[in-house]
């Protein structure tokens, strides 16, 4: 035992002394990705942590900002995988600079921004978040009348499964948003039973499944994301919204209201005088420009870079105009 | 990976052995029948009452109390000396040791220090010095796979952050494994510790972790620590406790000191078991890669997640496949060194008996022999004189250098080359690798889900809507006093006492309602889990070249990350409870198999030779002789089957499950049910110790 321990020893240290070696020779690699420093123009940029949340229309903002950053700033960009609440707590913390698509979270909001005033608003993204009820595009087309909500409870037994007992499935639950749905089918005496999903994957699965195999669903779903791309689904229209209509969540007896997505920015970084604030803050653009990007990620399978990539280059104007 | 061993404990000493046996289990049939009866005629009376349903955004007082706690402290956190000064040097120190291995190891940048050729050549010349030439091969095989596969800096990303989990997990688990092996009352008090660390679902602390040791690295780190420290702490417990009572008595007798005693006789006989446990600690770290991409732990996560949000199956399953490769080469490696390094004369035949070791104490889980270096020969022939080997490793070292050097020094050696456009080899690039298994599985899916969604349809009609039912819409009471009754009749008074704890901390959660609904999926999963257990480990036991073709796929069903086949199972079972269980089934199928392959292979030759000559059929020989003579292996089959089943409760909520594993889903992702989804992972820790000790009692009077 003592002689094997010994020889270990002995390895370990060889091991380390070869690394160490080696190590002597690194840096004789030219660097090829210093060059785009020249375009900035005045002052450095320095790292950008931009956090990426995982949602695919997310990393569409993240890539073609940090694309342009690198390429147009000459910033060193690195993208952090977190959730989203990770991500706010990494901006107080200061090991993230920015978040580039938050859907609401009021708490957040009034926990950093308001109170703790370690993270500030960017500025929307030009994109607008809508929540609601779907049907695969088949579905729209044979049955042209259930889009609106008053009708549901005339197919409702259509929408049975094994998880409803009895009533039609309400497919819900993506665990990122509170939803009314509940309260909704009370509200609107829907024959309706609210089921769980639990996932992006589920949901988008099941639209899948339900397109392909021509079977009936209704479910929660969202838009922008990169699903539409792939398929049409179709909004039910449930009774429109008014400001204050979902004040009280258990009376809420209409649509969501559609979210302006907006973007975060740490304080410290804003204060930093770094480029790519202003980019950040002037950055906008619209639903079909993330889904087209997201698509390429998606469906295309194109690493983000390359996807972010082509769109700049393809959308010179655009681009621009975040830069002046 | 959850490895959960009963503590090594002369069971049947403490507990008087029933005398008539026979006699004994048929009397509990019956109060069971009595209990059941009752159980039903309450459901017929009291059915819808006191059901304490919770809807999906109420929180109770606890959860507003978590929350408002979380608060505190993430404000406090700021500059407290423990929270920021204690917890954030550490978290930075880590996030630095690792982040300097990256920039050396893994980091193909040009300019940076080693490349891939120099990593692969090191790799190699340690493996061969330590673990032998099959090994090495091994690890070659694996590495060039992950260049090839464009996982090269993920993967190794990975290997870097396990080596470091597992080597603090050893740093604090022996000593730990020591003290309680010598210390009945610091066993007593760890031990639920352990319970809790393994039970609890890591998405329901995974924020607050995140807020103490920031993103990256370190938190990784932390969380793979939280799960892959009990295997090992409780195995080196159980190896020196099972050090056989004459030798240490022997070392008493000698007049050697405690110290002696454990460095000269102890340690070096339980060294076996303890590797045994130093391995089962590694794949409990692997199985954390996944949710430490979440925090941004560096590694083969990543590609899963990022897979996953555009359900792409193939990519995934290529990454996923990297750790299962990992694992395998791990496991292998470190097996084959250990034997290596053990003195000649304690050679011992390391798979003599693989899953049991030690009686029905200890659970393991030994991966399939064909690689493993000497295995079970029992001799072991080698080639080369230790001093041979020695000059071979020498000489040797010398091209290692040099091929190292100039890996720092070209870009083909420093970054793995792009070879998806080679014929053959091409074809195991990420891209087309990942094409072909979807398309596979989109075939498979095709094919088959009109079926799977028919079976899906029948057993929820016949067996989850009734059973959940009966277990969720009656009054709490009613359920708690069945379950009590249950835990009674099964095990005695003490896993009723433990029970009745257990039920006090899931009301004490306000989630009842949903841990009975998780209660009806575990049971029935585990019913599942099982079946196929039975008709496979009964396949394996009897045949050596069934276990030759089932096992590598129960390695890679262990190892896999549940993410990967999420997306086929929602196609093939839609969003419902049952594709929950099915993923439950998926994962916990490979354990209780190969306990029970292990038992019916355990059954004395001379008995089956007995039996066999006796003239009775095949179906007489199993059902009559091996599984009854296999029983004890069937009860801690079952066992673990539940723990693994409870332990994917979270991935179950994430397609469709619902209840516990969804809120604990929930609560991660948003904030204001931060508190909810804590109470949620508090509840499903209860029904585990509660499930494991009702079963180990249980095993403890049945099973023999």
């Amino acid at each position: 035992m003592a002689r094997a321990t010994h020889r270990t020893a002995l390895v370990a240290a060889t091991a380390a002394l070869a690394l160490g070696l080696s190590a002597c020779g690194g840096g004789n690699i030219e660097q090829p990705s210093a060059s785009g420093s020249a375009g900035g123009g005045g002052k450095e940029c320095g790292d950008l942590r931009i956090a990426v949340n995982p949602w695919t229309g997310y990393v569409s903002n993240a890539h073609v900002i940090g694309y342009v950053a690198q390429t147009k700033l000459g910033c060193k960009v690195t993208y952090p995988d977190v959730k989203e609440e990770v991500g706010w707590q990494g901006m107080a913390s200061g090991s993230i600079d920015t978040i580039v698509e938050n859907w609401g979270h009021a708490d957040l909001t009034k926990k950093y921004v308001d109170e703790q005033k370690t993270v500030q608003d960017a500025g929307l993204t030009g994109n607008q978040g809508i929540i609601g009820w779907y049907v695969p595009p088949w579905m729209a087309e044979k049955y042209p009348d259930i889009t609106d909500w008053k009708n549901l409870n005339k197919y409702a037994s259509m929408f049975k499964t094994s998880e409803s007992g009895g009533k039609g499935q309400l497919l819900d639950g993506d665990p990122s948003y509170v939803t009314n749905d509940e309260a909704l089918v009370t509200n609107l005496k829907l024959d309706y039973k609210v089921v769980t999903g639990g996932s992006e994957a589920a949901l988008i699965t099941s639209f899948r499944q339900a397109e392909k195999n021509k079977t009936p669903l209704l479910a929660y779903f969202y838009d922008p994301q990169w699903f539409f791309s792939e398929m049409k689904l179709v909004k039910v229209n449930l009774p429109e919204y008014t400001d204050g209509c979902d004040a009280d969540a258990k009376k809420v007896a209409c649509d969501y209201p559609p979210y302006a997505l907006n973007k975060l920015i740490a304080t410290k970084f804003a204060e930093s005088g770094s480029p790519a604030v202003d980019l950040i803050k002037k950055f906008q653009w619209t639903n079909d420009d993330q889904n087209a990007v997201s698509e390429m990620i998606a469906n295309q399978n194109m690493s983000p870079d390359d996807a972010a990539k082509k769109w700049v280059e393809a959308n010179p104007d655009k681009v621009a105009a975040w830069l002046s | 990976m959850t490895t959960t061993l009963e503590p090594a404990r002369p069971a049947p000493t403490k507990e008087a052995q029933p005398v008539a046996e026979r006699a004994t289990s048929r009397r509990t049939g019956r109060k069971l029948l009595a209990v059941l009866a009752l159980w039903v005629l309450a459901w017929a009376t009291l059915r819808g009452r006191q059901t304490l349903e919770l809807a999906n955004a109420d929180t109770t007082g606890l959860h507003d109390w978590f929350n408002d706690v979380r608060d505190r402290v993430q404000l406090l956190g700021q500059d407290n000396w423990f929270f920021h000064g204690v917890l954030g040097t550490i978290a930075s120190g880590l996030d630095t040791f690792v982040g300097v291995l990256q920039e050396h190891l893994s980091s193909v940048t040009p300019g940076d220090w080693l490349g891939w050729f120099g990593v692969l050549l090191l790799a190699a010349w340690v493996t061969y010095a330590l673990a032998g030439l099959r090994s090495t091969l091994l690890v070659t095989v694996v590495l060039l796979f992950l260049g090839l596969a464009g996982l090269w800096t993920d993967g190794i990303d990975t290997l870097i952050v396990t080596i470091v989990a597992v080597v603090i997990c050893m740093v604090v688990g022996l000593p730990l494994g020591i003290a309680m092996s010598r210390s009945r009352r610091t066993s007593a008090v760890v031990t639920p510790v352990l319970d809790a660390m393994q039970t609890m679902p890591s998405f329901a602390y995974l924020t607050p972790i995140a807020l103490f040791f920031g993103i990256g690295p370190a938190c990784a780190i932390v969380l793979t620590l939280v799960y892959a420290l009990p295997p090992l702490v409780r195995i080196t417990e159980h190896g020196l406790n099972s050090v056989a009572e004459n030798t240490v008595e022997a070392g008493r007798s000698l007049g050697v000191t405690k110290g002696q005693l454990l460095r000269q006789v102890q340690l070096p006989m339980a060294k076996r078991t303890i590797v045994v446990g130093i391995n089962q600690c590694t794949m409990a770290a692997l199985s954390m890669a996944t949710i430490a991409a979440l925090v941004n732990g560096p590694g083969l996560g990543k590609p899963v997640i990022a897979a996953l949000q555009t359900l792409n199956v193939g990519a995934a399953a290529v990454a996923g496949l990297g750790i299962v490769l990992i694992a395998i080469m791990l496991d292998r490696t470190t097996t084959a060194a250990s034997e290596r390094s053990s003195p000649a004369g304690q050679r011992v035949a390391a798979v003599g008996s693989p899953g049991i070791f030690g009686g029905r104490t200890l659970v393991l889980e030994k991966l399939p022999r064909w690689a493993t270096e000497e295995g079970g020969r029992g001799t072991d022939r080698r080639f080369l004189t230790p001093s041979g080997r020695r000059l071979v490793l020498a000489v040797l070292l010398l091209p290692v250098l040099v091929g190292a050097y100039y890996s720092t020094r070209y870009l083909q050696l420093s970054q793995f080359p792009d070879l998806s456009g080679v014929p053959v080899l091409g074809e195991l690039t990420a891209g087309p690798l990942g094409g072909h298994i979807n398309d596979l599985t989109n075939a498979v899916v095709d094919a088959i889900s009109g079926v799977t969604n028919g079976f899906k349809d029948l057993v929820t009609a016949v067996m989850l809507n009734p059973l959940q039912s009966l277990m969720s819409d009656l009054p709490w009471w009613v359920m708690a006093l069945v379950l009590l009754a249950v835990a009674f009749l099964l095990g005695g008074w003490r896993p009723a006492v433990v029970t009745l704890v257990c039920e006090a901390v899931v009301l004490g959660t306000g989630l009842w309602y949903d841990a009975m609904v998780t209660l009806t999926m575990t049971l029935v999963a585990t019913v599942i889990v099982m079946l196929v257990a039975v008709v496979l480990g009964v396949a394996m036991g009897r045949g050596r070249r069934a276990d030759t073709v089932i096992r590598p796929f129960l390695d890679g069903f262990q190892t896999i990350p549940a993410f990967v086949y999420l997306v086929p199972a929602l196609a093939l079972f839609a969003a419902t409870r049952f594709t929950a269980i099915m993923a439950a089934v998926a994962y916990a199928v490979p354990i209780a198999t190969k306990l029970v392959a292990d038992g019916v292979r355990g059954v004395s030759p001379a008995t089956v030779e007995a039996a066999r000559s006796t003239g009775i059929t095949r179906w007489q020989m199993i059902s009559k002789v091996q599984l009854p003579m296999a029983r004890e292996a069937l009860v801690l089959a079952t066992n673990q089957g539940l723990l693994y089943v409870l332990s994917m409760v979270v991935i179950g909520g994430m397609v469709g499950g619902g209840s516990l594993g969804y809120l604990i889903v929930q609560g991660f992702v948003q904030g204001q049910l931060f508190g909810k989804g804590l109470a949620a992972g508090i509840a499903i820790t209860a029904l585990g110790i509660m499930l494991d000790r009702i079963a180990r009692h249980a095993a403890a009077r049945f099973g023999r």
